[in-house]
């Protein structure tokens, strides 16, 4: 945007009331709450162990949404700025897919233990 | 484009930022960039010094098959100190935060940054984990630049100063990431009145492409190192494989950082070279837009091919493979920037002073350095010559040959604005060439070396005496670098107190900057610049009484 240009698009930012903001503190806390109600709370009696995790997850993603929209004034921002914090996220993403990627395949080719030329090393060394 | 309205009929201004204010306080707490920006270059010069010294240590302790003057533990530290020092105090901030704050506001025709207390803040921040950073790496540690784990998790050698150098690099990413921010709001919203995107000098375009690399990787590098932190002080078990946790991820996160870093220190580099092309070649620059798009193409894949530093690692055949593939597509922009600028030098006036030859050695020792990586990434070859000195070799083509050059290429172009005083061209030319001469003759050696199977790391090679003589000539190579690098600094700093005065326009450039007087004024311009096509040199006229350049009596400023 240029001198020029911005004149046009140059405002005070938006503001919101102190009311609104501990409003949504209190969203935030609650949420808090329930991840810790969660992580007390034993799956493995309905089946389901890897609940805890996945509802803790979307409490996360739930809480930096609305971080993202009200604390860091997204939801009233311009929609590039929306653009760039999401193509921030696809960054993180796509880091975390492609290293997982790997780790998956590599895990099952992992030695456990000594390798046979350490347990034949060792075994030298005993003896 | 990029030019005043107001003829340059006052060069007389003697109020500049060097004189605008006086005292030690009125530089370590100033708000201006320009002011910042020597700052930066000062601190970047006395640690490329000090890195350096560490650089001469290590060529000399291999003369011999048997070294010479360290022992192997201090060789492991003294390398470690090299790497360390030259990529994060040297290579990463050279051209963004010293040149790049001086040059970017004025080329914009602004007064200032975006956020000039911010960008006060970075530098301290800066200065505050270079300290941090050196006083660390003084405590002996012999990791590597890199850091892996598990040797740096393992708290039996002795290494006191780790966790102090890993705090010092989070401290110097942050000062990273606040440059990039100020830069990136600067570009988009202080540009001026009819300078649209397209009309933008190609260096902010390559600033800009590094400037996102910084907000968005560095603060990858900056969690990895906390964690290698918290594994290595509490034992959580996340990269410590004792504790189940994994090596490889290590890596994974490291590289996911260093290899855009590598962007970080190369693509500001060739925005500088697409000036110095252009200017010193007096001719318009041969595809714009091809070279503006294929910088924040570099930045693009720069994120995508971090795997490649890990073919060897035990990272998975699927992903090798995959990285494999797309860090080939890496070299189309940097070879669409290669062409382009030999196109540009084509029937240009080519006038061969000494940032001229930093740019063309930049175009001869990056084409280099690309066509070498290309052995690296393919699976086969890369295997091969992992961890030998083939790669030392490739990555010093790129980083020191090509980042390095392309800055001390900058700092003489930009040096006339910068000072305000002309440097001696001849001692100029003959720096270039020694640097020149020099580097081809440390580092091609050791593409030598490496095929032959020298490993990287090595404090000796008593078991490989043939290798001496690659050795030999590195080192000689090494020392004639050595001489023309201090040849620089001798005539630079004769030209601070015994220099020509120099003219606004010593060159023949079009960007803004050249339309202030030299050094520029406190606040830059005294009204806002109207800009026109900033490669278009057939405006400009040389002046010998001036011994410069100036803008022709019968052709109009761009809005008149």
């Amino acid at each position: 945007m240029s001198n020029a240009e911005q004149h046009h698009e140059d405002h005070i930012g938006h503001e919101v009331s102190i009311k609104f903001n501990v409003f949504i503190c209190a969203i935030l806390l609650f949420l808090t709450a329930v991840t810790v109600w969660v992580s007390r709370y034993d799956f493995s009696e309905i089946n389901i162990a890897e609940m805890g995790i996945i509802m803790a997850l979307f409490v996360a993603t739930v809480k930096a949404t609305i971080v993202g929209l009200y604390f860091m004034h997204l939801r009233w921002d311009r929609a590039f700025i929306g653009f760039i914090f999401v193509g921030s996220i696809l960054f993180v993403v796509l880091f975390i897919a492609l290293a997982l990627t790997d780790t998956m395949e590599y895990q099952p080719t992992i030695i456990k233990g000594d390798t046979p030329m350490v347990t034949e090393a060792m075994d030298k060394l005993k003896h | 484009m990029a030019i005043l309205t107001t003829p340059q009929s006052t060069p007389e201004v003697t109020d500049n930022y060097l004189n605008h204010t006086k005292g030690i306080w009125s530089w370590l707490f100033t708000l201006d960039h320009k002011r910042i920006g020597m700052m930066y270059l000062i601190c970047v010069l006395a640690a490329f010094l000090l890195g350096g010294i560490f650089a001469m240590l290590i060529r000399f302790q291999l003369l011999t098959p048997d070294g010479t003057i360290l022992t192997q533990d201090q060789y492991n530290q003294v390398f470690t100190a090299h790497g360390a020092i030259m990529v994060f105090l040297v290579i990463i901030p050279a051209v963004p935060a010293a040149l790049g704050n001086f040059v970017l506001p004025i080329m914009l025709g602004a007064k200032d940054v975006a956020f000039p207390k911010l960008n006060l803040f970075s530098w301290w921040l800066w200065v505050f984990g270079l300290v941090f950073f050196l006083v660390a790496l003084a405590g002996g540690v012999d990791t590597g630049w890199t850091f892996y784990t598990p040797y740096s998790l393992d708290t039996t050698t002795g290494m006191t100063g780790i966790i102090p150098v890993l705090i010092g690099a989070f401290i110097l990413g942050f000062s990273s990431i606040f440059t990039g921010m100020n830069f990136i709001v600067t570009i988009h919203r202080l540009r001026p009145p009819g300078m649209t995107w397209f009309k933008m000098p190609l260096f902010l375009w390559a600033t800009y492409a590094t400037a996102i690399i910084q907000v968005l990787a560095t603060p990858v590098i900056g969690i990895t190192l906390l964690l290698l932190i918290v594994e290595r002080t509490v034992g959580i078990g996340i990269f410590d494989p004792a504790m189940g946790g994994d090596p490889v991820l290590y890596q994974h996160f490291f590289w996911f950082y260093s290899h855009p870093a590598v962007y970080i220190m190369i693509l500001p580099a060739m925005g500088v070279v697409s000036e110095l092309i252009s200017v010193h070649s007096h001719r318009h620059i041969f595809g714009y837009k091809f070279i503006a798009y294929s910088s924040i193409a570099i930045a693009m894949f720069g994120f995508l091919v971090w795997g490649h530093h890990m073919f060897t690692s035990g990272q998975s055949d699927l992903m090798n493979v995959i990285f494999s593939l797309i860090t080939f597509s890496v070299s189309i922009p940097s070879a669409v920037k290669v062409f382009n600028w030999l196109a540009t030098l084509y029937k240009g006036s080519i006038s061969l002073n000494a940032p001229m030859i930093y740019g063309l050695a930049f175009i001869f020792i990056f084409t280099i350095g690309g066509l070498t990586g290309l052995y690296h990434a393919t699976l086969a070859t890369a295997v091969h010559l992992h961890d030998s000195y083939f790669v030392v070799a490739h990555f010093h083509y790129v980083m020191m040959g090509s980042a390095l050059i392309g800055f001390l290429g900058g700092i003489h172009h930009w040096w006339p604005k910068m000072i305000g005083k002309m440097y001696n061209e001849n001692a100029g030319r003959i720096s270039a060439i020694l640097v020149f001469v020099g580097f081809n003759m440390t580092f091609f050696t050791q593409f030598m070396l490496g095929s032959k199977g020298m490993p990287r790391r090595y404090a000796t090679y008593i078991e490989m005496p043939e290798f001496q003589i690659y050795h030999v000539i590195s080192t000689i190579g090494a020392t004639v670098m050595a001489v023309g690098f201090v040849l620089c600094a001798i005539y630079l700093l004769h030209s601070i107190f015994f220099g020509r005065k120099a003219p606004a326009n010593p060159w023949g450039g079009r960007s803004l900057e050249w339309q202030c007087t030299s050094p520029p004024p406190w606040d830059n311009f005294a009204e806002q610049p109207t800009v026109g096509d900033c490669y278009d040199y057939s405006v400009l006229e040389w002046d010998p009484n001036e011994q410069g350049y100036h803008w022709r009596d019968d052709v109009k400023h761009p809005g008149e």
